[in-house]
């Protein structure tokens, strides 16, 4: 079961080439296991971010033949033995070694979600929640910050200048998932998706969700429901006379 | 010393795991400015890989329990050999410690009364585990991040600098700890490492150090570790002066996937035991009934109608053997494969396909049913898993004091996997997340405490240390011709899992000693292609130092102790001998020759009100007859005094 694959992996920097390597490939392995026998072997020096090589920390984010996939959960055996392999960064993030980015635009984009606001009026002890409503926001919890989905998204691959007016799809789930918290204090969270994240830039053509290792209905279940809410809150006159008269928005 | 970068904090956390961070918040809000230093990206670390959840007897799903039941199992888990201190702390605090991270926003699975759902898992009298489905690690990892970008938030709104007080370094290794005026055995003044991507190096000026950078079993073939799993802490902490108990003590999972080759190791949680899943060998046998030990026997099932009873009615049935603590069951595993009756592929079979409905197993182990699908082509909900033990977890560790997580060099804590004593010789499931929140905080406010007193007189970094440092990072490019470090860590790897393994004996750990010399005899001399700049040859040869020193504390410490408890099987001394169990052997280096030395020193007593939570002839299982000369059951004692 044991062959020579043909593989193309990006080397140096933004300015960097593909170069070609014929490497080993055995029953059952993953692309992660390939570069690593690349590391091992013929290019001690090649970069790459993993973890726990399960699917589960979200490190190993690339490009195989162009689709944003992690590697350690990319088996060789959906391709043919002939096959040539290409491995390469993400593109929407800057390059800074082989398959290693930049992506710090993401802890930037993290930092300025308002945290999760305690009830005032509840002890550590005292939260009491629903399964049924928890559900809504684990779903979006599962996720492990692979960043496929912003590096998919066409908004800001194709258009850096869009990045400083747009969260991406990862951090409007992370809106929905405090939206739909059973218990946060805040209720301004739709506010904050319209006016901070971008939220209307997205034009919903579900190429995150399509890329997601964890299966997270990223738009149907988050960007959608958070794009209603907008419309409910600020298009909605009777909402907005509720708002006017009680000033809950905070 | 040019192309140095220098930062300046009161407390510098290595490590950004559970225990890392947990321990950063407490400090940061003790009002210190404090340094996370990570080696992979902010959210990353192997917390994110912990599955069924955190023991914490809050009591939701079963009113019984209390802290006293939880330090008696957590004691009985760890064959007595625990630091009871730790045990207890860690009982009474868990449950606080989970629910303030409901106040950060965590979200945990619930009970049908609203309440925070447990589940069973090995060793737990009760079902005590607070989880979210399977992914339980994540959810924690997640929270802890979270909790602290929002007072980094604080901190914006405040200074105008989201990161006056509290700021994470990530992708950068410590490399060693430096000694206040350069005096090797003075207390702790920082810390050198280097940025993985550029390679710069970099020293941090503080008073207080944590360590909090988990474990070694990168130093293991088969593993369930990632490969931050290098045994730094361990490594520095000895190098600094401190001390390592219990490294003899490394934890098998029962079960890591077997196949395909290149996912064996990673693991399988114990949930799908704790949810209803059973062991069985190639005939189809439910094996685990033949392997209740004596000191367990009594409180589990010896039919296999009272074991699945217990799942609906544990107050009137036993609990299935296949929840004995984890060192039974892999030891349990590794014999019935070695008698030939294992799977295809070197393991037994875990079913739970035909223990609960297809959804059930999807809602319940979502991730268990992903990972098998995706990388082995199995359906749990239809098929069999197969499973083998896996080096998972290391009790061994840095000796720090219960209350404060202090080590015994002055500046120097510790917290987490690192540390050693909580868990005894066997660590619990579920114990692991637990003892990172307990313990995050402790540690948290007694490096806080620490550096706000040494404030006014801040110990200092030598110029001269620096330089030793940064000669003894760059000497494998300095070198030409030498073997590669990948070749040395994989030899490495397979003496360790060969002969300090799961089953241990004499003759292999005298072998692996020859061996792990050679290897670092060797290893002096290895070389490094390339530059500075994230080059993960010369990373590995950097971390391959401190495997070799911790590798070295588990086998001397394995071939030292002449009986079989907990995480430490012998197959020439396979009884539990009650002398040893208040033996801890501790390890430091030699100041003068640099190698590891071994001592002998006393477990920590336990205190009466502890040992009264115990029944003598439960004791007597453990203890010597001396050790319980004065101890009467309490029972008893109130009915001689009427």
């Amino acid at each position: 079961m044991t062959y020579d694959g043909h593989f193309r992996v990006w080397r140096g920097d933004d300015g960097g080439e593909l170069v070609d390597y014929t490497v080993e490939v055995n029953e059952g392995e993953v692309v992660l296991d390939i570069i690593h026998r690349l590391q091992a072997t013929q290019t001690p020096d090649l970069a790459v971010r993993w973890n726990c090589k399960a699917g589960k920390c979200g490190s190993c984010s690339a490009e195989i033949n162009g689709h944003p996939r992690l590697m350690c959960m990319t088996r060789m055996s959906i391709f043919e033995e002939a096959d040539t392999i290409t491995v390469t960064p993400m593109r929407t993030f800057p390059v800074i070694r082989d398959l290693v980015t930049d992506v710090s635009y993401n802890y930037e984009k993290a930092r300025q979600i308002p945290a999760f606001e305690p009830p005032a009026d509840l002890e550590p002890g005292e939260y009491r929640m629903a399964q049924v409503d928890v559900g809504r926001s684990q779903e979006f919890r599962k996720c492990i910050e692979c960043f496929l989905c912003q590096d998919v998204c066409h908004v800001i691959r194709d258009h850096e200048d869009n990045k400083a007016a747009y969260a991406g799809p990862r951090f409007f789930i992370r809106a929905a998932e405090l939206a739909m918290h059973p218990l946060d204090a805040r209720n301004d969270r739709a506010t904050f998706a319209r006016d901070q994240q971008g939220v209307g830039l997205c034009n919903i053509t579900k190429c995150c969700t399509e890329v997601c290792p964890e299966n997270i209905t990223i738009t149907d279940n988050a960007i959608i429901p958070m794009k209603e809410r907008v419309v409910d809150r600020h298009y909605d006159p009777l909402v907005w006379l509720g708002n006017k008269i009680r000033r809950r928005e905070h | 010393m040019t192309d140095l970068e220098r930062h300046a904090y009161d407390v510098l956390v290595i490590g950004a795991g559970g225990s890392g961070l947990r321990a950063a918040i407490e400090a940061r809000e003790a009002g210190l400015r404090v340094a996370i230093v990570c080696k992979s990206l902010f959210g990353k670390a192997h917390t994110v890989m912990a599955e069924g959840g955190i023991a914490a007897s809050m009591g939701n799903s079963n009113p019984h329990d209390n802290w006293q039941v939880h330090f008696g199992d957590t004691m009985r888990g760890g064959k007595f050999l625990n630091n009871p201190r730790m045990a207890e702390l860690h009982a009474k605090e868990a449950p606080r410690r989970v629910w303030e991270l409901e106040t950060y926003g965590a979200l945990f699975d619930r009970t049908p009364e609203g309440k925070i759902s447990q589940r069973n898992f090995g060793g737990h009298e009760y079902a005590r585990l607070a989880h979210v489905g399977d992914r339980t690690g994540l959810e924690l990892i997640r929270t802890l991040q979270q909790k602290i970008v929002s007072l980094q938030q604080e901190d914006e709104r405040e200074f105008g600098d989201a990161e006056a007080r509290l700021k994470v370094f990530m992708e950068l290794t410590i490399t060693e700890l430096m000694h206040d005026g350069g005096a090797p055995d003075g207390p702790v003044s920082g810390a050198f490492g280097y940025w993985r991507e550029s390679g710069r190096f970099v020293l941090f000026d503080a008073p207080a150090v944590v360590l909090a950078t988990g474990g070694i079993g990168k130093s293991f073939k088969v593993t369930s570790n990632s490969w931050e799993y290098t045994g730094d802490g361990h490594a520095l902490a000895l190098r600094a002066g401190a001390k390592l108990i219990n490294m003899e003590f490394v934890q098998f999972h029962p079960t890591g996937m077997v196949w395909p080759p290149s996912v064996k190791g990673i693991l399988v949680t114990e949930s799908v035991r704790g949810d209803g899943g059973v062991l069985r060998n190639s005939e189809g046998k439910r094996f685990m009934f033949e392997y209740v030990p004596e000191v367990f026997r009594g409180q589990y099932a010896t039919t296999e109608e009272e074991a699945d009873g217990w799942y609906e009615d544990p107050e009137h049935n036993k609990r299935p053997p296949e929840l004995l603590p984890r060192d039974e069951v892999a030891r349990a595993i590794n014999s019935e494969v070695k008698e030939g009756r294992g799977s295809e592929h070197g393991g037994v079979f875990l079913d739970v396909s035909t223990r609960l409905p297809a959804d059930e197993i999807k809602r319940r182990l979502p991730s268990m049913h992903h990972q098998f699908l995706e990388l082995a082509d199995v359906d749990i909900t239809a098929q069999p898993m197969e499973v083998g033990p896996t080096c998972h977890y290391v009790m061994g560790g840095i000796e720090v004091d219960p209350d404060t997580g202090a080590s015994s060099v002055p500046g120097l804590f510790a917290v987490g996997e690192v540390t050693g004593g909580m868990h005894g010789s066997n660590r619990l499931g579920g114990n692991s997340l637990g003892d990172l929140l307990v313990f995050g905080q402790r540690t948290g406010a007694g490096a806080a405490a620490y550096a706000a007193a040494a404030s006014k007189d801040r110990p200092t970094v030598i110029d001269a240390s620096i330089d030793a440092v940064t000669a003894t990072a760059e000497e494998p490019f300095q070198r030409e011709g030498g073997e590669s470090p990948y070749t040395l860590h994989q030899e490495l790897q397979q003496v360790m899992n060969d002969l300090v393994g799961i089953i241990r004996r004499e003759p292999e750990m005298q072998e692996a000693l020859d061996k792990l010399a050679d290897i670092r005899e060797r290893a002096a001399h290895l070389s490094v292609e390339g530059r500075r700049q994230f080059n993960p040859g010369w990373h590995l040869a950097l971390d391959l130092r401190n495997m070799l020193q911790v590798s070295e504390c588990v086998a001397r410490s394995a071939l030292e102790r002449q009986e079989s408890r907990g995480g430490h099987t012998r197959e020439d001394f396979p009884g539990m001998d009650a002398k040893w169990r208040s033996v801890n052997l501790a390890c430091h280096l030699d100041p003068a020759t640099g190698m590891v030395q071994l001592t002998r020193q006393q477990v920590p007593t336990i205190r009466d009100d502890l040992m009264h939570l115990f029944e003598r002839s439960e004791l007597e299982k453990y203890f010597t007859t001396e050790e319980l000369a004065d101890f009467q059951d309490v029972r008893q004692g109130e009915d001689d005094q009427s």
